[in-house]
């Protein structure tokens, strides 16, 4: 299962979404959303993709996956939109026959994911200015 | 010829648009497309090392022929997760 969405990541279902007969682990990533950067307090952040193209890169990452560890199944789902802060923005489930198989391709996942996929995610500190990081400003 | 720009993040806010129609000469690449994009906001100059460009929704590396109809998205460092 692979999805963006803006409720709330039901962490229970995409669990459920990686479960085969065939698996003997399942090993579960869970991003959530952190008060602070750069020694700033984050007040609320937002989370925008190019969705199509998300979608179709994670699906890359996934087949990827599937092809370097013997796993069983790979969901992955993120938010989109406002997410408060202490919850979850995006959850990743891997199942596979054995758990090292599953721990890998699980770190495999959310490590490309950050690199490949086209969500961008803004912060807004307590003082009313707003970041997106890692990307240039308009100030040459 | 005619491709679609549509821009997210920090370069639609610097921008100020989201999507445009742009008319551009025979034979046309990505980084024509950039150097529209610079023209509109002097600010971009230096991002160019930062971005990557994408056609119909996948990656492109480097300079890019453009067909009609493609659409043509400027992706800055990504920062899902």
């Amino acid at each position: 299962m692979i999805r963006l969405q803006r409720e709330a990541l039901d962490i229970g279902e995409i669990v459920r979404s990686v479960s085969r007969p065939t698996s003997g682990a399942v090993d579960v990533f869970i991003g959530t959303t952190r008060n602070n950067a750069e020694g700033r307090l984050v007040r609320s952040l937002e989370y925008e993709a190019h969705e199509l193209m998300a979608a179709q890169e994670i699906e890359k990452i996934s087949a990827r996956a599937f092809e370097r560890w013997p796993i069983d199944a790979v969901s992955v789902v993120h938010r989109l939109g406002p997410v408060a802060i202490g919850e979850a923005s995006v959850v990743i489930a891997v199942a596979a026959p054995h758990r090292a198989e599953a721990f890998e391709a699980c770190r495999f996942v959310i490590d490309t994911l950050k690199k490949e996929v086209p969500i961008w995610k803004k912060e807004q500190f307590e003082d009313g200015t707003t970041s997106w990081p890692g990307q240039p400003t308009g100030k040459n | 010829m005619t491709v679609k720009l549509r821009l997210f993040a920090s370069v639609r806010e610097l921008a100020g648009f989201s999507v445009r129609v742009l008319h551009l000469a025979e034979p046309a690449t990505t980084e024509d497309v950039w150097t529209f994009l610079v023209g509109q906001h002097d600010g971009f100059r230096s991002w160019r090392p930062s971005i990557r460009f994408a056609v119909n929704a996948t990656y492109v590396d480097g300079t890019t022929v453009l067909k009609e109809g493609d659409e043509v998205t400027i992706i800055p460092p990504v920062s899902g997760g």
